[in-house]
């Protein structure tokens, strides 16, 4: 925002003439796009902060080796086809295929039990939401356990009741599972990996690189509750606040979004949905800014952040929108259906605070900003290094 | 947020200003001495605000910034030594060495833990009484306390695992050299917050009286800062050179007795220390008195203790002097990036090249300095 010299008056360049990149801007652009040799020597525990480090060691070691045009997406699960069926021809209006999603992910969070949860309950909603975010209907898990020599019975019955407790409320099964002990000292108490298979029955079309420009940012309500709970339950910091993990399973929230879409205007106008967890919401908004090769922007003021988790944030020297939630989504979705979305959203008890936080632009494509509550606007890049390690 | 939200209101900053702006259209350059300042000046787009005329040159009061290359070998090889826990506040891991960084070491099976106080150190030394506990102490009077503090209770409790490795710096003697120096051209300075609520405006009283410079001790959030610049440039415009106080609520003339007594009793001044850019600043640095040497870390473990230049393409130290911009380093934003460091500020938040890289591209200041 500038003043005019003469007039005093207050004009917001940046509305005015829209985004013109400077030379130092491109200079950095071109660096950022340039791909990235990986070539780390070993693992640090930024690999698994969720943020660039953790990018470029996916793309850069794991897809090298692995390669195919389901894991190439990059999506938080795979989707795929499993051959025609005279049911599914009839049920989804002549698409004849049935769809699948599988996904799969591993729960070290510390400590293991927490206010709101523990990592029984953060095992199954994180694996049912990977699937709902497909828009699969979540059916099957599964369960491995690592646990270390001398944990005790009782905090593994703890856990084994809220994951049957978290099972009931999404509506899965635990089907499978298997059980590893190690030494002491080979892990860190219990390490629980699940994996689920969901049945996608609308014609959704949801992918990290639909976005689209003039498309609407919704936020399914408050950001950084389940990671300052974390780091408040560590006890290191002796800050003792009411504050409580928002981990929760989100497939009926997206089955709504999803009947509301296509009732109102069509399954395919939700483009983008995805669960904020590791490096926060700002790491997820650059994937799709990345993956669709838009320019998101989103408004600080908009975006719903408890007052105990501003306040510790503050504290900590964090930014809610880097840290981890495990109970909210992002989507990004047609302007025509956002406001009924977000409404439809709101009557469920997990899109309650839901709300528009930003919308889709052209350029500078592959950028993330946001105009501050100050009146400036400014880059909301990937998360760098570690923020706040074993958050999940 | 209460008593956050009041010090963020953004119409109350446009109105600020606009006053700055009213009062001169002279080219002004102000230098914000800390890092905490140049963070909340990029975080909150105050440049943008800011009418053209008013330069901010940021300045070298980011401590991560200016520890030396040499002192971060000698950190990482004690962290090195067998049966040490090397505890550190967490954006000192990332600072690259000679070679490595901390949090390299670490993957490589040093045991180096992020701590947020000392004195989570020392309870660390507690409750690991077979291992030796170092805590890398690091930054300006603020910091420095707590060091002091903790280093007292180690001595009160005969804790005899526990050290320091020193390298707390003081102000005064950085900004005298600032001062000092031929190639800076500065009109007035944006004063320190948190290091003043420790030492207190007093001895700041040599900058107006020697050097004929305002300088207005401020707070770190963006509303301070403008208001901040508005009475510097008043100052300017009015033709005064004075020490003022835009921080009163925390901060008092004499500063904080109990945190100096605590530093004095600790810590006396080395004839020399290093500072990254700058060079070497007589006493500008701390080190344990003898009466605490059990806790001095230097004294307990043999370190390199050598003088490392920094790498060729680095222009850390021209950007610390705020005589050059960020973006006038040729590997800023390509070679060196927040993921791939090679100058130390570009690790801390709080340095100018990291706040410009993270905040300030979209900055105008920025692209104006650029396409010109």
């Amino acid at each position: 925002m500038r003043f005019t010299r003469r007039t005093g008056k207050r004009v917001n360049t940046t509305m005015m003439t829209g985004f013109s990149p400077s030379p130092l801007f491109e200079r950095v652009e071109r660096a950022r796009r340039r791909k990235h040799k990986f070539k780390d020597t070993q693992i640090t525990l930024a690999h698994g902060s969720g943020g660039r480090a953790m990018h470029e060691l996916i793309e850069g070691l794991f897809l090298e080796y692995l390669r195919n045009p389901l894991l190439e997406k990059l999506e938080d699960q795979a989707v795929f086809d499993i051959g025609r069926s005279a049911e599914t021809i009839v049920r989804s209006n002549g698409h004849s295929q049935t769809r699948m999603a599988f996904t799969t992910d591993s729960y070290v969070v510390d400590p293991i039990f927490f206010p709101g949860g523990d990592i029984g309950k953060l095992a199954v909603n994180g694996t049912v939401n990977d699937l709902a975010m497909s828009g699969a209907r979540p059916l099957y898990l599964s369960a491995g356990f690592i646990l270390e020599e001398g944990f005790p019975i009782e905090d593994l019955k703890r856990i084994l009741e809220s994951m049957r407790d978290a099972a009931g409320e999404a509506g899965v099964a635990v089907v499978t599972g298997d059980t590893k002990v190690v030494q002491k000292g080979s892990a860190d108490r219990v390490f629980i990996n699940t994996s689920g298979i969901g049945v996608i029955e609308t014609p959704v079309q949801l992918s990290a690189a639909r976005a689209e420009v003039g498309d609407k940012v919704i936020l399914s309500g408050t950001i950084g509750d389940h990671g300052t709970t974390i780091m408040i339950a560590r006890g290191e910091l002796e800050l003792e606040t009411d504050i409580e993990s928002d981990t929760a399973p989100l497939n009926s929230l997206v089955r709504e979004m999803v009947e509301e879409a296509g009732s109102a205007l069509a399954f395919e106008a939700i483009h983008c949905l995805r669960d904020p967890t590791r490096g926060g919401a700002a790491t997820t908004l650059n994937e799709l800014a990345t993956s669709s090769e838009v320019y998101i922007e989103i408004d600080e003021d908009l975006i719903p952040v408890r007052e105990e988790a501003k306040g510790a944030c503050e504290i900590l020297g964090l930014d809610p929108l880097y840290v981890a939630n495990e109970g909210k989504l992002i989507a990004i979705v047609a302007p025509e259906i956002a406001e009924r979305l977000v409404k439809r959203m709101k009557q469920n008890r997990y899109g309650q605070d839901a709300c528009i936080i930003g919308e889709v632009k052209a350029e500078p494509r592959g950028i993330v900003a946001m105009r501050t509550g100050f009146g400036g606007t400014r880059i909301v890049d990937m998360l760098v290094g570690e923020q706040l390690p074993r958050i999940c | 947020m209460k008593f956050i939200d009041e010090y963020r209101q953004s119409d109350l900053a446009l109105r600020l200003a606009e006053q700055i702006e009213r009062l001169t259209d002279r080219p002004l350059k102000l230098m914000e001495v800390c890092g905490g300042h140049t963070h909340t000046i990029f975080k909150y787009g105050i440049e943008d605000l800011l009418p053209r005329n008013i330069e901010m040159i940021h300045g070298p009061g980011c401590p991560v910034c200016v520890i030396p290359l040499g002192r971060v070998d000698d950190a990482i090889s004690i962290a090195q030594q067998p049966d040490v826990i090397f505890t550190t506040f967490g954006d000192a891991m990332r600072v690259p060495g000679s070679q490595t960084s901390l949090l390299d070491a670490k993957a490589s099976g040093a045991d180096v833990r992020m701590v947020y106080s000392p004195l989570d150190a020392l309870k660390i030394a507690r409750k690991n009484p077979e291992k030796q506990v170092v805590f890398l102490g690091l930054g300006f009077e603020t910091t420095a306390p707590s060091s002091a503090m903790t280093i007292l209770q180690a001595a009160k409790d005969k804790v005899e695992n526990f050290t320091v490795f020193c390298n707390h710096i003081t102000i005064i003697p950085a900004l005298k050299a600032m001062l000092d120096s031929p190639d800076l051209k500065l009109d007035g300075f944006v004063g320190p917050g948190h290091v003043s609520t420790v030492i207190g405006t007093r001895c700041y009283e040599f900058v107006p009286r020697d050097y004929g410079k305002p300088l207005v001790v401020t707070g770190f959030e963006p509303l301070d800062v403008l208001q901040s610049v508005f009475m510097i440039v008043k100052q300017i415009v009015e033709g005064r050179a004075e020490i003022e106080n835009q921080y009163a609520r925390v901060v008092t003339r004499e500063g904080n007795r109990l945190a100096l007594e605590a530093l004095f009793e600790v810590f006396e001044p080395r004839d020399y220390f290093e500072w990254r850019g700058l060079g070497s600043i007589a006493h500008s640095g701390m080190r344990l008195r003898s009466k605490y040497a059990s806790f001095d870390a230097e004294l307990k473990f043999s370190v390199p203790g050598l003088r490392i230049a920094d790498p060729k393409a680095c222009q850390c130290g021209e950007i610390l002097k705020g005589v050059k911009k960020p973006w006038e380093c040729k590997v800023f934003g390509t070679a060196c990036t927040p993921e791939t460091p090679i100058g130390s500020c570009m690790v801390s938040s709080e340095g100018a090249c990291a706040a410009y890289y993270n905040f300030g591209r979209l900055s105008k200041i920025a692209e104006r300095a650029a396409s010109s």
